[in-house]
């Protein structure tokens, strides 16, 4: 039985090991690229170390108690009173304070009320998010472009159902809530894309309510504001000028804004810049020309539940004319 | 072993005349014995058990791979919304309430519950609302919300199908059984101890059934005024928890909670009581600290009471005020630590014999520790905001209500069913479940933390490749059916053992307390004549007296087999248990059913929006309550 132990022992030691190897994967919590999520991946480590030293003391108590009688021990002097009070109460007593001064002052230093250098405004929708650049006029859907090493001040609000706001390598969530708005802050340390979710349950395509936040120098960062200030020109191909035309004609125009345009439709993602994101539907599928003419045509067979209707009588022609145009949008 | 004073042949013959129910239909439905109750109520619930069970299975079909097409997103939502309500409301809270109805009053020394009809009434009312919630899925309209159903998702302008009413309707329903049930557990345990059982000498698991039934009278209500606003709001068209009509959404969470989070504590502490009781047994050792592991169940009860925002730490509350949840969550570590603290010096100066019920004991040790030890982290504000609502906390969760309830349950089950259906259960096959269960378990639980720190939400209802989620989803989704197939051979080992398992002795463990010193099954009076308790441990160092028939005193006279011949219980004073009083046992009866029917079609009149029907209801159910009390004393004699 002893060597069992000692076997399991050791194939939890191995978990842990795989545990903390995998958890530098990509997207987690554990690979912070702003400081936020390094200051809570910092005490994640602490109390990693707490964590694995409590449970490999208590782990072995109990199987040391459990197999102690098989080994024909003589009657035990254990003083049970002493035993809880040292073991049940003292030293997790001792860690607790640990924690509870370690959750103060990651706190304090989280949620000051600094108004953050760059605000930007993120409204949850059914199932996207729409980016909003106050005092620049400018509108965008599930890409939220950041300059590096500035503050930012996300705020959160939602005019439908509650949803959550999270990007785990820069902060942890904070929720949109109707009737109560909510402030995010934090600043990213490397340039990058990280992916973000929403990780509040939200009805039917919870699971594809995706976006990015995309760190840039704050050079590049002015760059693209700028760009995306100015009013986009005329379309460049004689295709996507005719898509133009299928946009206005059709009902795409009544739900999306195009910036400069006559479609000014506030249901759906505004498409002022829809050419240059990387991914469709809030993440359901990627940008390419083929996967938008698969989403104009029938959307919800690939993200069912999603509010934009199918197009499937739409001439072929009209679909490419409408996909070149959309993607000719940077 | 001889403890108490037996009948004699012509009158055990006589008792079991004038206690046996009716044969077939009929003594199923007005039985009123809380043996029969309580049995109903453990295979209820593992019914609930396995069909939920079998929901997170076909999730975890959909899940194991990426973009998988076995579930559509809304049967998915379906899914886990059922899975987490139905393992909830109609697993853990009535199995327990189940083992209370069954063992209490034999650990008591009692011949039945205070109250045996309200005892009929509440399992009724336990059937009829999971018949309830489980026939949204006849319909096609099973609720969609998740477990916790928050607004305004569940408000009618996001579900206008009746899926929500199910739930809301459904969690009201339930909860009067739970909390009739309760009130029954505390009347029962203050006052039908036997003689000599004071409240320093109570079985651990009594004790853990009577902070239950104090939680549940205090937790339910909150959740039943969050569902009924919730009703109100979408069948009448209040505005409670509606923005655009001055009401909150965030009042629905704190409602919500301030059940919740006691739940988990409502569910996990008569699930200590169990392994308090096993333990000591299988130690060949008293319980080590009775006094710290007693205060330890109040204490928990007390503060579980403020820790409910720590479910809301990403709503946006000033930081200052979540501080003091986050503290209040970390020292209810406390309490858990002297009681884990407690079975380790039982177990270290005992001799441990690995018996089943053993082995799912050290098991629960084991993955409770690990779950308490990730509640501690989740308690920590700033590590929560990474967590919350990712795989972390599904693994954590599912480490306490999981592995820490339902490995002391299948320890029960072990224990107590040669007690019950007086069969003993294969030893072997047990271990094998065992094994199985707690590799499934583990290998199914606990990759999801680190998929968690990958940034796995909860809820959804399939993922794309490339983030690093496929294989270790793969791994969980193999582990949970083997966890499934452990279950499924304890199940296999209860079913063979109705058939072909040895008979039980009255106490095949050399156990310590009262329920040991009746039959395997024991009679439908329990005891001919009550024990008299002399101490903690009655069937180890205290034996209990056989009892002295007084001469005139009703209370003291009920005690011996006169009293059982006249379907009498004593009464005894709360605290020190000293014969006070008689309390006589009903006859048999169909009011408990007909009023809970009365009830359930007050429910399906709300749910279908047709007055008439819930307006007959009602009156039924008034009927029935109004003959109920009118017969009462007319029924006692």
């Amino acid at each position: 039985m002893s060597a069992r132990h000692r076997r399991r022992l050791v194939a939890l030691a191995i978990a842990v090991g795989i545990a903390t190897a995998s958890c530098g994967g990509a997207h987690s919590i554990v690979n912070p690229k702003g400081s936020e999520a390094d200051r809570v991946a910092g005490v994640w480590w602490l109390m990693f170390g707490l964590a694995a030293a409590v449970y490999v003391v208590v782990a072995g108590c109990i199987l040391y108690a459990a197999t102690r009688g098989r080994r024909r021990r003589g009657p035990s002097r254990l003083h049970d009173n002493w035993f809880i009070w040292i073991g049940g109460v003292i030293v997790p007593f001792l860690i607790l304070v640990v924690l509870a001064v370690v959750t103060v002052d990651a706190t304090s230093a989280l949620r000051t009320s600094s108004p953050g250098e760059v605000r930007i405004d993120v409204v949850g929708k059914l199932w996207w998010w729409e980016v909003r650049y106050p005092g620049h006029g400018v509108v965008t859907a599930n890409e939220i472009h950041i300059p590096r090493g500035t503050p930012i001040n996300v705020h959160l609000t939602s005019d439908n159902v509650i949803h959550s706001f999270w990007v785990p390598q820069l902060a942890g969530k904070m929720d949109t809530i109707p009737g109560q708005p909510n402030n995010l802050e934090f600043t990213a340390d490397k340039v990058g894309r990280y992916a973000g979710r929403c990780a509040e349950f939200c009805g039917l395509q919870h699971a594809h309510m995706g976006f990015e936040v995309i760190v840039e120098t704050p050079a590049d960062y002015g760059r693209w504001l700028a760009r995306r200030e100015r009013v986009p020109l005329e379309p460049a191909s004689e295709e996507a000028a005719s898509g133009q035309l299928v946009f206005q004609r059709e009902a795409c125009a009544g739900c999306h804004t195009i910036g400069g345009t006559d479609a000014q439709g506030t249901v759906g993602p505004d498409l002022t810049d829809v050419g240059s994101r990387r991914l469709l539907g809030a993440g359901a599928i990627e940008n390419t020309p083929q996967n938008m003419r698969a989403w104009i045509r029938d959307a919800g067979a690939i993200k069912p539940g999603v509010q934009m209707p199918s197009f499937q009588s739409l001439p072929d022609r009209d679909v490419a004319a409408l996909a070149a145009y959309l993607e000719s949008l940077k | 072993m001889a403890v108490t004073e037996q009948p004699t042949p012509e009158v055990a013959e006589e008792l079991e005349e004038r206690w046996e129910d009716a044969p077939g239909i009929p003594g199923f439905f007005n039985t009123v014995d809380h043996k029969r109750i309580g049995m109903r109520y453990i295979y209820t619930a593992f019914l609930f058990f396995f069909a939920s069970g079998a929901l997170a299975l076909v999730m975890r079909v959909q899940l194991a791979q990426p973009n998988a097409g076995v579930l559509s997103p809304e049967t998915y939502n379906e899914f886990f919304t059922m899975h987490g309500t139905a393992m909830i409301f109609l697993f853990n809270t009535p199995v327990l309430a189940g083992f209370g109805n069954y063992l209490i009053p034999l650990m008591l020394g009692s011949r039945d519950m205070a109250f045996p009809r309200l005892n009929a009434f509440s399992y009724w009312i336990f059937l009829l609302s999971g018949l309830f919630l489980l026939s949204s899925f006849v319909v096609g309209h099973p609720p969609n919300g998740g477990w916790f159903a928050y607004t305004p998702l569940t408000s009618k302008p996001y579900s206008s199908g009746i899926n929500i009413d199910f739930w809301g309707l459904g969690v009201i329903f339930v909860g009067i059984s739970t909390t009739v049930g309760a009130v029954n557990f505390i009347v029962s345990i203050f006052k039908l101890r036997a003689p000599g059982m004071t409240l320093n000498r109570m079985p651990i698991f009594v004790w853990s059934m009577l902070v239950f039934s104090f939680m549940v009278i205090f937790a339910v209500p909150s959740i039943t005024v969050a569902a009924a606003l919730l009703e109100l709001d979408r069948l009448f068209g209040t505005a409670f928890y509606s923005v655009v009509g001055g009401g909150s959404v965030l009042i629905y969470q704190h409602l919500f909670w301030f059940w919740g989070h006691p739940e988990v504590y409502i569910l996990f502490i008569p699930a200590t009581g169990m392994v308090s009781m096993i333990i000591p047994v299988f130690s060949r050792h008293r319980l080590a600290g009775y006094v710290w592991v007693a205060t330890a169940l109040v204490t928990v009860a007390f503060i579980s009471f403020g820790v409910w925002v720590h479910h809301m730490f990403a709503t946006g509350i000033p930081a200052l005020a979540l501080s003091f949840f986050s503290a209040a969550s970390l020292i209810i570590t406390l309490p858990s630590g002297v009681q884990f603290f407690a079975w380790i010096a039982t177990m270290w100066k005992g001799v441990v014999h690995f018996s089943t019920a053993m082995l799912f004991a050290l098991g629960f040790l084991l993955i409770f520790l690990l779950g308490g030890i990730t509640g501690v982290m989740v308690a920590v504000l700033p590590f929560d905001w990474q967590v919350t609502d990712s795989y972390f906390v599904v693994a954590h969760f599912h480490y306490v209500l999981n592995g820490a309830v339902v490995f002391p349950i299948f320890g029960a089950l072990y224990y107590w069913l040669p007690k019950m259906t007086g069969r003993m259960l294969d030893e072997r096959l047990g271990k094998i479940s065992f094994w199985t269960m707690f590799i499934g378990f583990n290998v199914a639980f606990f990759p999801m933390h680190i998929l968690g720190f990958l940034g796995m939400p909860r809820r959804i209802y399939t993922y794309d490749s490339g983030l690093g989620w496929d294989t270790l989803n793969l791994l969980i989704s193999v582990a949970s059916f083997v966890f499934a197939a452990g279950t499924l051979l304890t199940l296999y080992n209860f079913v063979r053992s109705r058939f072909r398992g040895a008979r039980a002795p009255a106490d095949p463990w050399h156990a310590d307390s009262l329920e040991w010193t009746t039959t395997s099954p024991p009679p439908e009076y329990n005891f001919a004549a009550i024990p008299i308790v002399n101490g903690r441990h009655p069937l180890w160092d205290d034996p209990p007296s056989s009892v002295e028939v007084a001469d005139g005193q009703p209370s003291t006279r009920a005690l011996g087999v006169v009293g059982a011949l006249e379907k009498d219980m004593p009464v005894t004073e709360g605290l020190d248990a000293r014969p006070q009083d008689v309390l006589g046992i009903p006859e048999p009866t169909y009011l408990p059913f007909i009023a809970a029917v009365g009830i359930a079609l007050l429910f399906v009149g709300l749910l279908v929006e047709a007055a008439i029907i819930g307006v007959v209801g009602v009156l039924i159910g008034m009927a029935a309550v109004v003959h109920w009390l009118w017969r009462t004393s007319e029924n006692l004699r």
